[in-house]
């Protein structure tokens, strides 16, 4: 989780990501982020996300991301 | 036929009850989009203007596109203005503008009150629930003419000015006649809109739509990010045309989305406003066998689009698409830089002319007068053509074929070089995901910035087998994702200035 949280406050500095639950309805994160965001989860977790999951709801908090990487993961 | 309200009025009467325009919140029915612009266009009439500015300052919404057309009621011009624009640089537009009004929505309301304009400010909620003056309406609509400016559409100039290009109802009319006779658009359409309305490709949707009579989805910007979503609510919508920048295409491509989410409605895919890498359009054909594709081209300041090809045969992911020929009703020449026509094969700068072509740029002769000038070949009566900046060349078959902006051609060690040409080049490779060539000028220095899990080694090698020497790209920078400019296009100009950074 902690690793997570770097990257995210890498990508977008000034927010608190252990808080912010709606990453995307509140537009914290533009889609070009989302897009820099799965590639570099790519390589430091070493997991392939699928197309399908990447949906607004793995992706609206720090929580659901983290619950994503861990799922896949898992499934490895 | 001489107002494009025309249309939205020809389309009330045959489908009153059909959304003309949804986004993810709302649909708004022909019915609804008349009378809601006529309401609006009453309430801007009581300024007593005419053929003057009035700036729209709202979200890409459905009801931006009401409030587009409320303004055309009341005898005006709109002027999109993205309200995502930082307010400094919406104050320069202003001081060439001078809008005799601002409308926008309470949402807006705070940033709207920040601008520096001396025009009134008007409410969307409330022009739009207010009464209508049908006597005041028809008065304005008999006076109108067809040359009449419609929209002005502000596009940064090189100088860092944004310039305004005028466009009359007629240069639509005209327009909106050639994209229905060729692409078949009629009443059964669903476009799913990409394009944010301050672009001119959007230009297609919204008047194609209303001359047809069919339904106009606006396509939530958020999904962009999540392809498979964004397949998902085109299925929803039934989209079956779309018309996006190829990095919207590239997208879907680059993740194989529709290996996971095919689009069994989808009947055409057009695409214009930067070069679409062929691999990625390879992908979209070998999933979408049967569906129209055609590339077209085209600036703002001749509506939107000038020539077109439909792809009618196979390319390789490292060939180039053709821009093909001039639209019906339009025609382009290719001028050499001594003033006189290319023989096929030549090359030379694309002027067009013809009933397209914007009225000038707004409260700027100088700009005006630079781009649209005299038809170099023809001496005997007054005719305007644009100069698109942009060089092409007639190939084989007939086919226009673009080479690169005129300003984007460098000279190194007695070469010519275009930067496209290497684009196109590296571009083919399988693990290159996005890729743009920039010239720093201040330090000589050709620049490939590439997007994918690609060394730079092997990339080198790419080039060394595909360019000459003096071709190659004297440093790649890797990117994690290739920055976008507010169109979806990639943003050439902030590469320019920051790819050290990056």
């Amino acid at each position: 989780m902690d690793k997570l949280l770097e990257i995210l406050e890498d990508l977008k500095p000034g927010v608190d990501f252990a808080l912010e639950d709606d990453l995307i309805e509140d537009g914290i994160l533009s889609s070009l982020e989302i897009m820099t965001l799965v590639v570099e989860l790519c390589t430091e977790f070493g997991i392939e996300i699928s197309p399908l999951d990447i949906v607004p709801e793995n992706f609206k908090s720090a929580q659901a991301i983290y619950a994503l990487i861990t799922r896949i993961r898992d499934e490895d | 036929m001489k107002n494009i309200l025309e249309y939205l009025e020809a389309s009330a009467k045959y489908y009153p009850e059909k959304a003309a325009f949804t986004d993810e919140n709302t649909e708004i029915t022909y019915r609804e989009a008349v009378n809601k612009a006529m309401a609006i266009g009453s309430s801007l009439a009581s300024l007593g203007k005419r053929n003057a500015p009035v700036a729209v300052l709202m979200d890409n919404c459905a009801d931006s596109l009401v409030a587009y057309f409320g303004v055309v009621y009341s005898g005006n011009f709109y002027v999109v203005i993205d309200a995502k624009m930082p307010s400094d640089r919406i104050n320069v537009i202003f001081e060439t503008l001078r809008p005799i009004a601002v409308l926008t929505d309470r949402r807006h309301e705070e940033k709207a009150l920040g601008l520096s304009f001396e025009g009134r400010l008007f409410f969307y909620e409330d022009s739009s629930s207010g009464p209508i003056d049908y006597p005041g309406m028809d008065a304005i609509r008999r006076r109108s003419i067809d040359t009449d400016p419609l929209y002005a559409l502000f596009t940064s100039g090189s100088t860092g000015v944004p310039k305004g290009a005028v466009i009359c109802h007629r240069s639509v009319i005209a327009y909106a006649e050639w994209i229905q006779e060729t692409f078949g658009i009629d009443e059964n359409t669903q476009f799913g809109n990409q394009t944010p309305f301050y672009f001119s490709m959007s230009v297609l949707d919204i008047f194609s739509t209303i001359k047809a009579g069919c339904t106009l989805h606006i396509l939530p910007k958020k999904f962009f990010s999540f392809p498979v979503k964004l397949l998902q609510y085109m299925n929803e919508k039934h989209v079956d045309t779309i018309y996006w920048v190829p990095s919207a295409l590239s997208i879907i491509s680059n993740l194989k989305a529709l290996d996971y989410v095919p689009l069994p409605e989808l009947k055409r895919v057009l695409f214009a406003g930067e070069v679409m890498p062929t691999k990625q359009l390879n992908y979209w054909i070998s999933k979408l066998p049967g569906v129209l594709f055609a590339n077209l081209y085209g600036p703002t300041e001749i509506t939107d689009i000038c020539t077109y090809y439909i792809v009618d045969r196979k390319f390789a992911d490292d060939e180039a698409l053709p821009i093909g020929r001039a639209c019906s009703n339009c025609d382009v020449i290719v001028i050499k830089d001594d003033g006189t026509e290319a023989a096929p094969g030549e090359e030379g700068e694309l002027c067009v002319r013809g009933s397209f072509l914007a009225l000038g740029y707004y409260n700027n002769p100088e700009k005006t007068s630079q781009a649209f000038v005299q038809n170099p070949l023809n001496p005997n009566y007054p005719e305007l053509v644009y100069k698109t900046g942009d060089l092409v060349r007639y190939n084989d078959r007939g086919e226009l074929i673009y080479i690169t902006r005129k300003d984007f051609q460098i000279k190194r060690m007695g070469y010519r070089i275009e930067l496209g040409e290497i684009e196109t080049a590296v571009g083919s490779v399988d693990r290159i995901k996005a890729c743009a060539c920039i010239f720093d000028d201040e330090n000589d220095r050709i620049v490939l910035v590439y997007q994918g899990e690609i060394e730079e080694a092997a990339v080198r090698d790419v080039i060394k087998a595909k360019l000459p020497e003096y071709m190659h790209p004297n440093r790649l920078v890797q990117v994690k994702s290739m920055p976008l400019n507010p169109n979806g296009k990639i943003d050439r100009k902030h590469l320019k200035s920051s790819y050290h950074t990056l």
